[in-house]
């Protein structure tokens, strides 16, 4: 009876979405206040109805109700019952639930904190929203209902949920990077809504800009942990594989990025109005086009949640809807834009412009390497991958007049600059950072790469780059302390999000240049040296935890001769669906991670025994994690919110 | 040319400069990073129509199950070779490594690497599914000429490295 509770509440929550769809947007064309008014009370009513769903079923995964299809099939009786919250969205239906509970989240957010905007505007974003949630809930209740009974023949234990998704990493990152992907469909209805009310002034950009950030914040926030998360438990030593299920991540984060950048134009200068207008649009879609990647079946990936074709079709027909009406929309409406501000060539706004570009030059090709081998394959061409190689090619090209530019830009002023002034900081910090890679380079490093030396030149350019423009800013005030206070949150959010960037691009051209890692075998008592350390090969424990047993290998790491740290590093097997799994020993630190993975049993008593020793990789985390919290940041600081209030509050008036 | 036109044609010369490049770069970069599936029949007899057989060099993924008993491991070194096959004709591959967890005979495998004599891959990745059911989808379409059933699992690959 329960379960089928879950499934009625959603039904409701469907009426109440399509009620918020239709009711505002009406109204707001027919111009019936009444009728926008509803708007708010239904997002609300919708967001606890799908909240109340939510936790129907969890309470099921906590009971082990195993009459439901999708508890026996992602849960099992012996697992922790934190893991059993967590298998609420490690399968495919539960995974769409959680996406409709951030969605109508957002939508209850955008319902209570937009009241100082227009009613027409308010409205036709929730509406839009409204439409959103009718697409998605359509789709749970019809063909992907995680409330599904197994009657009557069910099983009496369920199949467990993949040891894989068994980890910390597991409980948040799916959260983590749905609340950003979902939090997108904001900035799509605030653009939509523009378009619809046919002004594209600065209100718009204003408004969009906080939740954009905020979905931003939260998609780098899953990415960099979804990173960590596929280093520490896959067991490999990688962070990045360009899978299409990551890309499908990557391709709305590069957008969404290009899109903060340019709403900043937007609302300052008044320029780059329809731009931006396609950039929330693209975003959008993007999450859509990522979510047919990873639900429809088409892809051979890494971790693709295979399903069947029908749902791919599902969605990709949504996507067509959301994509063909809203291009139509914006093809409509487009020719009335026009720019208020004038600018130079030397100016803030080209080079914001120029990071636009290269971000979604990026984004093409992730895309273009994304789709490519399943265009090949439907088109009858037979199977190709389209290697790591590939995308490491592009990306080191393409970050070199990047990072330089995002050296360049921040210093540059609106609407045109003197560059006379500017060009010997530039070729000081230039000279700089050539020295100081060198000297950290050459002095640590038997051999230098001219790549790795170009791409941790460009870290370095943009560490002294931020720094110089900090300085700078600081010092035009009468006092220090004058200066630091003088600066808002915004500014420094900014210092921070590119000195994140330039940590990313450290850590990445580091830790792919030496990194070494050894593949041995060895039998108790053994050593193995890896750069400056010793491995002592202890022996072998055996290991039982609740829902698997397996062994556990020890390894004593010593750096000349002295006891560094005892690694235990673990090979699991998972009793109900008998899985084996790597469960690597990490001992991180600031400049370098040792990563043990345990491999199988040898013939001869030995064991195998994967060594990795990876400099620097934790500064890509460590980057990652700065740019989510410049993100925050941004959100914390009241000038950026006020502002936006006080000119919507103008507008009604 | 009045100011405002010169400054079009600029942008709209910088637009094409750009993408231009982009294309170019993009296709030197996929020329040299496409690497071929084959099955291990089409490894020995020829893909399509045309029967087009990789040449020896060239870099490919294949895919096929692992021949049970074919799994041979240096005592001494992690060298291990294996054998794959599909409908027919047998491959051997050669890796030097840690295999991954879910790596077992009679299980789908898809391996890349380099082919090294008409019917051996020299590998420098292997990779397997996490599921019990799981064969690769086109190891699938070459056996039963069918597409991979749905499974009821979220499907993951481990990866083995060397």
């Amino acid at each position: 009876m329960i379960p089928e509770i879950g499934y009625f509440a959603l039904v409701l929550a469907m009426a109440l979405s399509l009620l918020l769809c239709i009711f505002p947007l009406w109204g707001a064309y027919s111009g019936n206040l009444r009728l926008m008014r509803a708007a708010p009370s239904l997002a609300l009513g919708q967001c606890l109805f799908v909240i109340f769903s939510f936790c129907i079923l969890i309470y099921i995964t906590l009971t082990d109700d195993f009459t439901v299809s999708y508890v026996a099939q992602n849960s099992s009786s012996t697992l922790p019952w934190y893991y059993k919250v967590t298998s609420t969205w490690g399968g495919h239906e539960g995974a769409i639930l959680l996406w409709l509970v951030m969605q109508s989240t957002w939508t209850a957010l955008v319902a209570m904190m937009s009241k100082s905007l227009p009613w027409v505007l308010r409205a036709r974003v929730l509406g839009v929203l409204g439409f959103l949630g009718v697409g998605f809930m359509l789709y749970t209740l019809w063909m992907s209902s995680p409330f599904e009974r197994l009657l009557p023949y069910y099983p009496v234990e369920g199949r467990d949920l993949n040891p894989l998704l068994q980890d910390p990493g597991m409980i948040i990152h799916p959260p983590l990077l749905y609340m950003g992907y979902v939090g997108l469909s904001v900035s799509f209805a605030f653009a939509i809504a523009a378009l619809m009310t046919g002004k594209l002034d600065n209100t718009w950009a204003k408004w969009s800009r906080p939740w954009t950030m905020a979905a931003w914040a939260f998609l780098s926030l899953g990415i960099t942990i979804g990173s960590w998360w596929a280093y520490s438990e896959l067991g490999w030593g990688g962070w990045w594989f360009w899978d299409p299920v990551e890309n499908a991540s990557l391709m709305p984060w590069l957008v969404a990025t290009a899109l903060l950048h340019s709403l900043s134009v937007t609302e300052k200068r008044g320029v780059f109005k329809s731009w931006t207008v396609l950039l929330a649009i693209t975003a959008f879609s993007l999450c859509l086009l990522g979510t047919f990647i990873v639900r429809s079946g088409i892809i051979v990936s890494v971790h693709a949640f295979a399903t069947d074709p029908d749902r791919g079709l599902y969605i990709l027909a949504f996507l067509a809807l959301v994509v063909g009406g809203s291009l139509t929309l914006y093809a409509l409406r487009v020719s009335e834009v026009k720019s208020e501000g004038r600018y130079q060539f030397a100016s803030r706004e080209v080079s914001l412009w120029l990071n636009n570009i290269f971000l979604v030059v990026a984004m093409l090709i992730v895309l273009l390497g994304t789709l490519l081998p399943m265009i090949h394959k439907e088109l009858g061409l037979g199977a190709i991958s389209i290697g790591v190689p590939f995308f490491n090619k592009m990306f080191s090209i393409l970050i070199v007049p990047f990072a330089l530019l995002l050296g360049i830009g921040p210093m540059l002023r609106w609407k045109q600059n003197k560059l006379n002034t500017l060009f010997p900081k530039w070729t000081i910090n230039v000279v700089l950072a050539i020295i100081i890679t060198a000297a950290w380079l050459f002095g640590g490093y038997d051999h230098v790469a001219p790549l790795t030396f170009m791409g941790t030149a460009l870290a370095v350019w943009i560490f002294l780059a931020t720094a110089t423009d900090l300085l700078q800013k600081v010092a035009s005030q009468a006092t220090i302390p004058e200066g630091i206070k003088r600066l808002g949150l915004s500014y420094w959010a900014m210092v921070l999000g590119h000195i994140g960037l330039g940590f990313v691009i450290a850590g990445v051209t580091l830790t792919s240049a030496y990194s070494v890692e050894r593949s041995v075998s060895m039998k108790p008592g053994e050593i193995a040296t890896l750069n400056e350390y010793e491995y002592r090969f202890e022996g072998v424990n055996v290991i039982s935890g609740p829902n698997y047993s397996g062994h556990a290998g020890e390894v004593t790491v010593l750096k000349e001769g002295k006891k560094v740290v005892l690694l235990h590093a673990e090979k699991r097997r998972y009793n109900v669906g008998m899985q084996f799994m790597t469960e690597a020993a990490i001992d991180d630190g600031f400049f370098r991670d040792l990563y043990l993975a345990l491999g199988e049993e040898l013939n001869n008593g030995a064991w195998a025994l994967r060594i990795y020793h990876k400099p620097y990789v934790r500064w890509m985390w460590l980057g990652g994690l700065l740019i989510s919290f410049a993100g925050f940041i941004v959100l914390a600081d009241k000038r950026y919110r006020r502002s936006s209030r006080t000119r919507s509050s103008e507008a009604v008036a | 040319m009045n100011p405002r036109r010169k400054k079009r044609l600029f942008t709209v010369a910088g637009i094409i400069l750009g993408i231009g490049s982009a294309v170019g770069l993009t296709l030197y970069a996929l020329q040299e990073n496409i690497n071929l599936f084959y099955t291990p029949s089409e490894l020995v007899n020829g893909k399509g129509e045309s029967h087009d057989m990789p040449f020896i060099g060239q870099k490919l993924r294949i895919g096929g199950m692992v021949v049970p008993g074919s799994v041979k491991r240096d005592d001494t070194t992690l060298n291990v070779e294996f054998q794959l096959i599909d409908t027919g004709p047998l491959v051997t591959v050669r890796y030097h490594g840690i295999l991954p967890d879910l790596f077992r005979e009679g299980q789908g495998i898809v391996a890349q690497g380099t082919l090294v004599e008409p019917t051996v891959v020299e590998a420098f990745e292997v990779l397997a599914k996490h599921d019990e059911e799981y064969m690769p989808a086109e190891v699938a379409e070459a056996v039963k000429g069918i597409k991979h059933e749905k499974p009821g699992y979220k499907l993951n690959y481990s990866k083995g490295e060397n």
